[in-house]
């Protein structure tokens, strides 16, 4: 009836690779993978829009795979690799990505801009995105409220012919 | 060498200076986007606030219920609960929120920051737990014992209204909140003497804000200085400063109120008040401690406000030409269980006539109260109702008498040389409804150009005889903004020797600090780089109003533009003293202010900081020096602008399934002067995708009882990236007369007339049925009902 959260009988530790650098932390088990990024090791880049798993905007990688981490528990990330949007540019330096959000206005409130960017991520390393339509399944899972998604197609558009040209070459 | 300043320029006054445009109209990239991108953005739940209890809201579960008692001794005996405060603990400071556009005629029943013996809608806030962690906060929120007694809930107007109907309120004289009147002319005459008379009965159902950043308040009290510190991720932080003044009795200055510089979205509902607002700065200053409240998307959805249904019973009267005569329209409004708020109907009643020549106008509003949560703003806030009232009846009027959509609409057209143009009523802002400027006949044929309008209706014929349905839908408005009373703005020269613009005004990701940095560097004459925007803090700047009805470019855009003139004039006079020069021809170069005529003569603003503002202690000013290079200006405009706007549809419709494809949209948009073209098409496109999903996805549901059926994403649906199509977007820039900027609102016009453009192209592929669509948001269940027992014509 009453879970005790105080009583430290349903934390557990756990290890994961955040970002390329080892993190640990004691969590109660219950702690969404979401809450303890954010607040556990203060990576608040990665946000909550709805908490049950629709709007996307806590869309993190988990072993390369686009996750909700509002719908995982901390505890079933032990062991794993996460990125989160706090790992994409390079010191000051943007990720390709990201200037592309820049340039084409592909943020507004840019609450809901860390989801995307990590599912276009995922997605990125997939296979080329070529046209329209297929930017616009790439980024369907994900809500944005501010834009329309007009500069949002258009930058998935960009950063692809951008890297997969730049793969080509090499 | 001379040193003579100009001749002329001294004789200037800083709000009559002419300026050079050369950052305003440039698409100008945000200086947001940075920390956006990389995950370093902050909003309220991002901010670092040390030992914070958090906050969870016990809510109602009955539309209408009378609390007969409240046992929160289990949850206050768990561990981790800090405290639980029902509506009876928070007494002193229980007073009523008042509505922030009234009438005269307004049976105000009070709404008080939380429930006292009554709830009057599922949501409605009854307790508050605070305690270590949300988690335990959500936890005990499930032991608290409130004993309701259910009473009869009314969930809709026309329930409202019914005879012998429920209360809404017990004790109330009925469920009307407000009955208003506009008239212009005299209606009833001319549908008496009209040869033509067209009528309908059209609802529209609005869907909420959904700003993606759910609502968020945090709040501190400082023992020592005695001042509460309150982070609101709000729209207008000096209304929610001044509404906690009030209630709390405190002296404004002992409140400041923050809006953090990012917040995840607004679109109206943020720029209410709410009673968690008022309830969690107040239990944080009992408590001595911080208290955080981040609302969650369930919440969001019962609690937040939204703005639901309005049904128009609409008539027009008109000449055998489709030359409008009359125009009358009775509608109700779903006010909810308290008016926070008339704006949005207000808005709709002077709305409704458009961009139309109409000689007699009666407009008339019955605002019901209902067990259902309050509504407010909505982008669009009123608007998109009227709009499709009355363009379904302009497209019902060419089909009455045969004629072309678009050529009814041109031949009724306000033309650009009859502004200021009176519509004969009054606008929400107390003046009279008056245009200010427009070319509302260049925005319809530009949309009826590049939808390639006569070509969609050649072919419309054509592929109707291989059985498909194509239909062409226009909508023209005319939207009021840029509102008044007035907006602020500080210029100040810093210490460091950059200059610092200080908005009242808060952003929810309108770029407020690229495009006011840019409107300044205009009115300074002074590079970009050297120019910083801070927003949203009451205890920066004294005064505002807020970011709503899009009035902040009209309004804290000339306020910039006027106390960085009178700043550049400070700058320019402290600079001749330091040089020694008469006059103030002076120009920015870099960070240096020059002689126009000679530019190695100059200071630089650090050196002219250093004299006005830091200045050498005990010593005297230079004779002559304005001390303290500081500035403010507030503008205030003498009536809203009107920015207007058409768009056109193309859509397939499956009259099996329902199914609407929308296969071209254009949109004509004229706010006037554009300041950053990339930022306002961003607000044109994104305003489109709400009102698309107005059209077509947005509805909110209640039962019979008044209970919320839409209560997650999953029930409700918002457009993702596959319901959004394509936008042709283009603009017609005529300046408005009443500001030095020219500018109008842009926030809005995406939205506004697109459940109209939408509802008029599905009616229109539907012709061969002869099928009414009356109804919006557009849905395929309204398809199939409209054509159900229909035979189609199709030839």
């Amino acid at each position: 009836m009453n879970p005790d959260v105080s009583d430290g009988a349903d934390e557990q530790v756990l290890r994961m690779t955040v970002n390329g650098a080892e993190r640990r932390g004691v969590v109660d088990v219950r702690t969404t993978l979401a809450d303890f990024l954010r607040h556990g090791l203060s990576l608040t880049g990665t946000h909550l829009g709805c908490e049950h798993g629709v709007c996307g905007a806590c869309t993190v990688l988990v072993d390369g795979a686009a996750v909700r981490s509002c719908l995982m528990l901390a505890v079933q990330a032990d062991g794993s690799q996460i990125e989160t949007v706090e790992g994409l540019a390079d010191g000051d330096e943007l990720s390709p990505l990201q200037e592309a959000f820049h340039r084409n206005h592909a943020l507004q409130c840019g609450f809901c801009t860390a989801g995307f960017l990590m599912s276009i991520t995922a997605a990125l390393r997939e296979r080329p995105v070529e046209t329209e339509q297929e930017a616009r399944e790439v980024i369907s899972g994900n809500i944005c409220r501010c834009t329309g998604y007009a500069g949002m197609i258009k930058a998935v558009l960009e950063t692809s012919a951008q890297a997969y040209a730049a793969k080509a070459a090499s | 060498m001379s040193r003579r300043a100009g001749r002329d320029a001294a004789a200037l006054s800083p709000a009559a200076a002419p300026f050079t445009k050369s950052m305003i109209g440039t698409a100008v990239t945000r200086r947001e986007d940075a920390r956006l991108l990389t995950g370093h953005g902050k909003f309220l739940d991002d901010l670092d606030m040390p030992d914070t209890l958090e906050a969870a809201f016990l809510r109602s579960d009955f539309a209408h219920a009378r609390i007969l008692g409240i046992d929160t001794s289990a949850a206050l005996a768990m561990p981790g609960v800090i405290a639980v405060f029902t509506g009876e603990d928070l007494r002193p400071m229980m007073k009523p929120m008042p509505a922030k556009v009234a009438h005269p005629d307004l049976q105000e029943i009070p709404r008080l920051p939380m429930a006292l013996d009554a709830a009057h809608y599922v949501g409605e806030p009854v307790a508050v737990v605070i305690a270590t962690s949300r988690y335990v906060a959500e936890d005990a929120l499930e032991l608290i014992d409130v004993d309701y007694q259910e009473r009869p809930a009314v969930s809709s107007t026309a329930a409202a209204l019914a005879p012998g109907a429920p209360l809404a309120h017990e004790g109330a004289r009925d469920n009307i909140a407000v009955h208003a009147v506009q008239r212009a002319g005299d209606p009833d005459a001319a549908f008496a003497a009209a040869p033509n008379v067209l009528s309908e009965t059209v609802r529209v159902t609005r869907g909420g804000g959904h700003s993606m950043e759910c609502r968020a308040v945090a709040a501190r009290f400082d023992t020592v200085t005695g001042q509460l510190v309150v982070w609101d991720s709000t729209q207008a932080p000096h209304y929610a400063r001044n509404a906690l003044s009030n209630l709390y009795d405190m002296p404004e200055d002992d409140i400041r109120l923050i809006a953090p510089a990012d917040v995840g979205g607004g679109f109206g509902p943020k720029a209410q008040f709410y009673g968690e607002e008022a309830v969690i700065p107040w239990v944080a200053m009992q408590l001595r401690k911080p208290v955080k409240w981040i609302e969650d998307r369930r919440e969001n959805f019962i609690a937040t406000m939204m703005e639901r249904t309005q049904t128009h019973r609409i008539k027009v009267a008109f000449d055998d030409d489709g030359v409008l005569l009359a125009l009358q329209d009775v509608f109700e409004h779903d006010q909810g269980a308290y008016v926070a708020g008339l704006q949005v109907p207000m808005i709709t009643l002077s709305t409704v006539p458009g961009p139309y020549k109409i000689p007699n106008i009666r407009t008339e509003l019955y605002s019901c109260y209902t067990n259902m949560v309050p509504t407010s703003s909505v982008r669009g806030a009123g608007r998109p109702q009227a709009v499709a009232a009355m363009e379904r009846m302009m497209d019902r009027i060419a089909e009455y008498l045969g004629i072309d959509p678009a050529e009814v609409r041109r031949r009724n057209l306000i033309q650009p040389d009859e502004f200021p143009y009176k519509v004969g009523i009054m606008f929400r802002d107390g003046s009279p409804l008056t245009y200010d400027s427009g070319n509302y006949p260049e925005l319809l044929s530009g949309v009826i150009e590049r939808v390639d309008y006569d070509g969609w209706r050649r072919r419309q014929g054509e592929l109707r005889r291989d059985g498909r349905l194509i239909g062409i839908g226009l909508a023209c408005y005319v939207e009021g903004c840029g509102l008044g009373p007035y907006e602020g703005a500080k210029a100040r020269l810093t210490n460091s020797g950059d200059v610092l613009i200080t908005l009242a005004a808060a952003p929810q990701g309108q770029g407020y600090e690229t495009v006011y940095a840019q409107i300044a560097s205009d009115a300074l004459g002074l590079d970009m780089q050297y120019i910083r925007v801070t927003t949203g803090d009451t205890g920066r700047i004294a005064f505002g109003q807020g970011t709503f009805a899009s009035r902040i470019t009209a309004t804290a855009g000339p306020a910039v533009l006027q106390a960085c003139q009178a700043l550049r004039a400070r700058i320019f006079t402290t600079a001749a003293i330091m040089l020694k020069v008469e006059g103030d021809n002076f120009v920015f170069r870099g960070d240096r202010v020059c002689l126009a005529e000679e530019e190695s003569i100059g200071v630089t603003l650090r050196e002219v900081t250093q004299v006005a503002n830091i200045g050498k202690h005990g010593i005297t000013l230079l004779r002559g020096v304005p001390a303290g290079l500081e500035t403010q200006a507030y503008f205030a405009p003498e009536r809203a602008a009107y920015a207007s706007g058409a768009h056109a549809a193309v859509v397939e419709v499956d009259p099996e399934t329902g199914r609407i494809s929308v296969l071209k949209y254009v949109i004509g948009h004229d706010c006037g002067t554009v300041i950053n073209p990339l930022l306002v098409d961003g607000q044109v496109l994104g305003g489109f995708a709400a009102g698309i999903g107005n059209a077509m996805y947005e509805e909110q549901f209640y039962d019979e009882s008044a209970q919320p059926q839409t209560t997650s994403y999953l029930d409700f649906s918002l457009p993702s990236s596959i319901e959004v199509p394509s936008v042709t977007l283009f603009h017609v820039q005529s300046p408005s007369p009443i500001n030095p900027l020219g500018a109008k609102g842009a926030g809005e016009g995406g939205t506004i007339p697109a459940p109209a453009a939408i509802a008029n192209a599905v009616e229109d592929a539907l012709r061969p049925f002869g099928a009414r669509i009356n109804e919006m948001p557009v849905t395929p269940p309204r398809v199939a009902a409209a054509v159900a027992g229909r035979t189609p014509a199709l030839r």
